[in-house]
């Protein structure tokens, strides 16, 4: 059915209505004003959330998407407009997060010719997309918005960018908003080899210390519950990777947490001693497999992962399935028997009562003090958002997630000033769910101008500033490393955060004893008038253990601080 | 005719005919540090697609990963390795050198020895067309320059695969 009379911005918010879309995260602008405008004249039901900075509009978006596992779209204008969101689109594509972002251009005839505000965002972006679009004629608008959510939702999941001119914005649009995708070259999963299943159940039925490994691909794909009726039924401990944080119960008798740099030493023994690796939708990234060569090196490896450019990227393994985890795990699950686990439990059960996570609650103030209180009084039952450093790792650490969707973190990227806007957007998706932003005082400054959008629509955000006044993973290594040379660290200067935190209509709470973590925590916790924030002034100094130096071999893991000098890490960050 | 330097590659790849999909192509290549030594692209019988030809050099270990990363491009259809099947592979050169009448008739029976055309004759430059696998128009480069080379133009390889067998 043709539309007469609808502008190309019209269409596109018509579009988005069709894709179910609930929220659009944005900041208008000179070139983007169309679409503004169609939000108006459409009387359209999306709600549009005005932000402080674009970047911050990237991070909700991809925030309301990992809590709810729903894309949301981000909506700028062009020039340095569409260039701030090139941090939170990088993000998500490094971790596999659907997210559209539309962005208002200069008018067609003006393209390449340095007019007022434009960027070339479609080649800017092109590395850190899935796919991108630069629209030339309004009547592709239903075809390529239907391409962008197929696209970005399907397969191993991204970022699409849509491009849009002003004269196209603006411009008639009579296409039929129900248009039909032309995607000849996409193909979004392959379906599961039946022969490569019974291999794997063979592999796994001859392996007396198995080990699952499983990461966001598991998450994404919602294989959490025949993970759980897997690992049960084979009698298998499960490890994740940071974001595959909840797609096991952590809690679970069977569950070793994370591995990897910072992970749990008795995750990283598993790792280390198992005869069989089952790898579901994790992509051996360099935190968690350490120096390559070392990694598993006598144990079966085996790989299940959608994205076929993840098999043998890092780690080569001796059977592999290009497939959905959740279609591939509904497969195995029929043919794995019931494996002689009990000695090889038995052994990691020693090391986990040999190498708890442990803090001190006397002395000075932890953060992973409060961390643990905050996981305690909500049972674990909250979405945590997290920034990334020192805080990430600990809140990774002792904060347990038994279900997916409540845990957002910057991976890939290790996007400094995620954390609060991120936290933001999940709590749009989530409103009736407790929400907690645990994030340090450096990255928390990069985003923080976001606790207007937070005040103003009165989320109910718990904003835990765990205030060490250091960048203090890279003081951290500072001092392992480099002789406790800090450079570049030191963030003096930091304002008063309750005092900022009010200046914004905020609720701010300081902490700085041990003794007051519990009565802080829960006066936070029960706070229900929008948002609040806890400044914690956190011990300075403190390390992040078990600790694997960057490129060196899990079993050279550290569990606690060394008495010697070690040499520089040799690998990249 | 069989590549004998394992850096050496050379790729079929079907792509959408659209604005954007060379410079997704190239930067495939580009960020794993592989160099691109020549590139054709042309439209396919069916104008909604093209068919690129690419010989690059990298390390052979890469190549695994930069052709799955092609695959994974929404615009690319299908990529295929030619380096080591029996795939025809042609290629033009245009050779212009410097040869007046003393050494003309020399210069035309090298030429003809390598199948060549002459297109353009000059009182002081002849240009010669010549079509082959690229080994030839290195052999017929270096017969050749024993006169002047003033301007050299190859167009880089094109790859088709023989019988049923797709490209």
């Amino acid at each position: 059915m043709a539309n007469k009379a609808m502008e190309g911005g019209q269409a596109l918010i018509r579009c988005l209505e069709n894709e179910g879309v609930e929220y659009i995260f944005g900041y208008s602008g000179g070139a983007a004003i169309p679409i503004f405008d169609a939000l108006v004249t459409t009387q359209t039901k999306i709600k549009f959330v005005l932000v402080r900075h674009e970047q911050g509009a990237t991070h909700m978006a991809d925030g309301y998407a990992r809590a709810t596992g729903k894309p949301a779209v981000v909506l700028v204008t062009s020039g340095p407009g569409a260039t701030n969101t090139l941090t939170g689109i990088m993000t998500a594509h490094m971790d596999s997060v659907p997210m559209i972002v539309v962005t208002g251009q200069s008018v067609s005839w003006m393209l390449g010719k340095d007019a007022f505000q434009e960027a070339d965002i479609f080649g800017i972006t092109m590395p850190v997309v899935k796919h991108s679009y630069l629209v030339k004629n309004a009547n592709e608008i239903p075809r390529i918005v239907r391409e962008s959510f197929h696209i970005a939702t399907t397969g191993r999941p991204g970022p699409v960018l849509i491009d849009i001119p002003k004269d196209i914005s603006a411009g008639p649009c009579t296409a039929d908003l129900h248009a039909e995708m032309d995607l000849p070259g996409y193909k979004t999963s392959s379906p599961v080899n039946n022969d490569t299943i019974l291999a794997i159940a063979e592999a796994l039925s001859k392996s007396r210390r198995p080990l699952i490994l499983a990461g966001h691909g598991a998450m994404i794909s919602g294989a959490d519950d025949v993970l759980r009726a897997l690992a049960e039924k084979a009698q298998i401990p499960v490890t994740t990777t940071l974001l595959g944080k909840g797609v096991f119960p952590e809690t679970h008798p069977l569950a070793l947490g994370m591995l990897g740099m910072h992970g749990t030493a008795y995750a990283n023994k598993a790792v280390c001693e198992c005869d069989l690796l089952l790898n579901i939708g994790s992509r051996f990234d360099d935190r968690i497999i350490g120096k390559t060569a070392m990694f598993c090196k006598d144990a079966r490896i085996i790989h299940i992962d959608i994205d076929a450019a993840e098999i043998g990227k890092m780690i080569r393994p001796e059977i592999v399935c290009v497939a959905d985890a959740k279609a591939a795990l509904n497969e195995l699950i029929k043919h794995v028997p019931v494996l002689e686990t009990k000695e090889w439990r038995k052994h990691l059960d020693g090391y986990k009562a040999k190498y708890p996570l442990k803090f001190k609650r006397q002395g000075s103030l932890k953060m992973q003090h409060i961390i643990d209180e905050f996981y305690k009084l909500t049972d674990g039952k909250a979405c945590v958002a997290t920034d990334v450093g020192q805080h990430q790792m600990w809140a990774a650490q002792f904060y347990k997630n038994d279900s997916r969707y409540n845990w957002l973190s910057s991976g890939g990227a290790g996007t400094m000033g995620f954390g609060l806007p991120a936290c933001i957007g999940a709590a749009f998706g989530r409103p009736n769910d407790i929400h907690i932003c645990f994030v340090g005082d450096g990255g928390f400054q990069m985003t923080f101008f976001e606790l207007a959008t937070a005040a103003l629509h009165k989320l109910p955000v718990k904003i835990v500033v765990l205030n060490n006044h250091y960048l203090g993973m890279v003081r951290q290594w500072q001092e392992l490393f480099y002789e406790d040379r800090k450079s570049g660290v030191d963030l003096e200067g930091n304002p008063d955060f309750v005092k900022l935190a009010e200046a914004f209509g905020i609720k701010g709470f300081n902490l700085r004893r041990p003794g007051d973590v519990k009565r802080i925590v829960q006066a936070a916790l029960d706070y229900n008038d929008g948002p609040c924030l806890i400044n914690c002034e956190v011990e300075k100094t403190d390390n992040v253990f078990p600790m694997v130096p960057a490129g060196a071999a899990l079993e050279d893991m550290l569990v606690e601080p060394p008495s010697t000098k070690l040499d520089k890490p040799t690998g990249s960050t | 005719m069989p590549n004998t330097d394992k850096n050496m590659h050379t790729l079929s790849v079907y792509v959408a005919n659209k604005p954007g999909v060379l410079a997704r192509v190239a930067q495939v290549f580009s960020r794993r540090g592989f160099n691109i030594e020549s590139l054709v692209v042309s439209p396919a019988v069916d104008g909604k697609f093209s068919r690129m030809t690419i010989s690059c050099s990298g390390d052979p270990e890469g190549l695994d990963q930069i052709i799955k990363q092609l695959l994974k491009l929404i615009d690319v259809l299908h990529c295929i390795d030619h380096t080591f099947d029996s795939s025809v592979v042609k290629e033009m050169g245009l050779i212009k050198i410097a040869v007046d009448s003393d050494g003309r008739s020399e210069a035309l029976q090298i030429a003809e020895h390598f199948g060549c055309k002459t297109v353009d004759l000059t009182p002081g430059s002849m240009i010669v067309q010549i079509v082959g696998d690229p080994a030839k128009i290195d052999a017929f480069e270096q017969m050749i320059a024993k006169y002047r080379i003033i301007e050299l133009v190859r167009t880089g390889k094109v790859v088709m695969s023989r019988g049923q067998d797709v490209t």
